[in-house]
């Protein structure tokens, strides 16, 4: 059995447990005891905790693969899938949806995140053009997610009335409480699409290793790669922004984790790093629905707390090796 | 014809490689040599003019097929991820990538250039464990790795001490005895006449000669297009070689 497999299947196994804990742990302990339709409990767990943990495997898988891809495509081990302004653009189409009140259905905001997502997508490829060009890619995402960012706080300032700052700043700092099945039936489709796309960019990422030049003389399609790179990780970032609102770091962070057991080859790193993010996420918000708090800690800023310091420890990482 | 950021880079250039022979690209800097290169292999494709292989149109071959017959070792290549050399060696085999996983004539190739290039004791070191000398003849086992009908090299003896630029020579040397063409870009006039069966001679985008080196590279031709002036020679072992110094102002 290789490193790989061991690895896929350990964090498999590790999802198990986890899952079991998700949907146990909370305000209210659940054993498994009470895992009957007949009990009282019951419609905590099939209402509440179970599309909760269901949607934090799919949200923490698709921000893994999407954040291990992005590192094989721009060859850059701090690159993020933030990076190309896409959860900048889902988060500003939810804020706006959040300052014209539009949360009388619970299609509508991840409707407008997805609007914003598609919309930043699109002007994206516009930007880069036919170029393919890794350069321009990056300055275009950069921009267009300084341009969100910019339009989001313009929003949270213009806001009509103290109780829409709030939804808004609140659902900025991304959750998965009170997430319902509507909430994955909306997500799943597209995010299934999103990873399968970029499952299949692996032996591409794997041949641009070697650069640009040697890639594309081995008979990689630059443009091909891109297309699959943007729509594959928009459809991911996008639709998890979507359901859960902005939750950093994870993408950042499980590349690195996965890493020592599987290697550095991007394709390699692609699977484990979908597992170690659902792993991640899901251990993460039993955590945050754990902690004693009178309300419950958000779980973006959760992440946050974790990938701060992670990234510092990469930094200087980084920096003795160059030393 | 290749214009690029306004400068013609190369111009009415107009020539045929044979395979099974070694041709060297010469030129001082900025003659169009890389470029050259760039357009055989297909990262670059001429404003005017067109590049055959085998005859065939090589816009009407798909990237797939082109990468299958011509291999590129491109100048000073990075390598941007820590990988092992297996690993490494192993992509040389993309062109021919099978649906699913690596086949067994992939696994042989991969075998057979890295045993021509003397690497094979390095399968499992990463890459940043290697000393410069090494990293090239991996970075030529990947290219092997490939079986091209054309082997592309810009400048694969940069960075090589003299023992691993003998080397590598009579390695390239090898590739053509499958009957493979290989083409390289060279700096050193005395590699170029070891090593070469033709040399091409370029200068401000055009050809300035072809032919076999001691045709080409005659004193007059080499003052003429490096400005330097140079003396021919043979060693007791009958191996020729140039020596160039200024010219005399």
């Amino acid at each position: 059995m290789n490193r790989s497999l061991r690895l896929n299947l350990a964090l498999v196994a590790c999802i198990a447990v986890t899952v079991l804990l998700s949907l146990m742990a909370g305000k209210v302990w659940i054993p498994l005891d009470a895992w009957v339709a007949g009990d009282p409990r019951w419609p905590i767990i099939a209402e509440l905790r179970m599309p909760r943990t269901v949607l934090a495997i799919l949200v923490g898988g698709a921000l893994g693969v999407s954040g291990a891809a992005m590192q094989g495509y721009l060859r850059n081990p701090l690159a993020d899938p933030g990076l190309f302004g896409v959860s900048s653009g889902a988060a500003l189409g939810a804020v706006i949806s959040l300052y014209f009140g539009y949360t009388a259905s619970a299609w509508l905001l991840p409707a407008f995140a997805l609007t914003g997502a598609g919309l930043t997508m699109a002007i994206l490829a516009l930007l880069v053009g036919r170029s393919g060009s890794m350069i321009v890619f990056t300055l275009a995402g950069v921009i267009l997610s300084s341009v969100a960012g910019s339009m989001t706080a313009l929003a949270i300032s213009l806001a009509p009335t103290p109780f829409a700052t709030s939804q808004i700043v609140t659902w900025l700092m991304g959750a998965l409480t009170d997430r319902s099945w509507d909430d994955v039936w909306l997500a799943l489709p597209l995010l299934a699409l999103g990873g399968t796309l970029l499952a299949l960019t692996g032996r591409t990422l794997d041949a641009l290793t070697l650069g640009e030049s040697a890639a594309r003389s081995m008979g990689v399609d630059p443009l091909r790669l891109q297309l699959l790179i943007v729509v594959g990780v928009a459809l991911c970032v996008g639709a998890s922004v979507a359901t859960a609102g902005i939750i950093g770091f994870v993408g950042l962070i499980v590349p690195h984790l996965v890493r020592p057991f599987v290697g550095n080859r991007p394709s390699a790193v692609l699977l484990p790093s979908a597992l170690a993010g659902a792993l991640l996420l899901l251990l993460g918000d039993c955590v945050v629905r754990a902690m004693p708090t009178v309300s419950e800690l958000r779980l973006g800023i959760a992440m946050s707390m974790l990938g701060g310091p992670f990234f510092l420890f990469l930094l200087l990482r980084m920096r003795r090796g160059l030393a | 014809m290749l214009t690029l950021g306004g400068r013609r880079v190369l111009d009415a250039i107009s020539t045929t490689f044979t395979p099974g022979r070694v041709t060297a690209v010469l030129g001082p800097n900025g003659a169009g040599k890389s470029t050259l290169l760039s357009c055989l292999a297909g990262l670059r494709t001429p404003d005017e003019g067109r590049v055959l292989v085998d005859g065939q149109p090589r816009s009407a071959l798909s990237m797939r097929d082109l990468a299958r017959q011509i291999g590129l070792l491109p100048q000073g290549a990075d390598v941007h991820w820590d990988v092992d050399v297996a690993t490494l060696v192993a992509l040389g085999r993309y062109p021919h990538r099978a649906r699913w996983g690596e086949t067994k004539a992939d696994g042989a190739a991969v075998a057979r250039a890295m045993a021509a290039t003397d690497v094979t004791q390095f399968a499992t070191r990463p890459m940043t464990a290697l000393s410069g000398g090494e990293r090239a003849r991996v970075l030529l086992a990947r290219v092997l790795a490939g079986e091209p009908q054309w082997l592309l090299a810009d400048e694969p003896l940069a960075n090589l001490d003299p023992a691993h630029q003998l080397g590598t020579l009579e390695c390239l040397r090898e590739v053509t005895r499958s009957g493979a063409g290989v083409i390289l870009v060279l700096h050193d006039l005395n590699h170029a006449i070891r090593v070469a069966d033709e040399v091409l001679l370029l200068c401000d985008g055009r050809i300035i000669a072809q032919g076999t080196p001691e045709d080409v590279l005659t004193p007059q031709r080499i003052a003429e297009t490096y400005g330097v002036s140079s003396h021919i020679g043979t060693t007791p072992d009958g191996v020729r070689f140039i020596v160039t110094s200024q010219m005399a102002r």
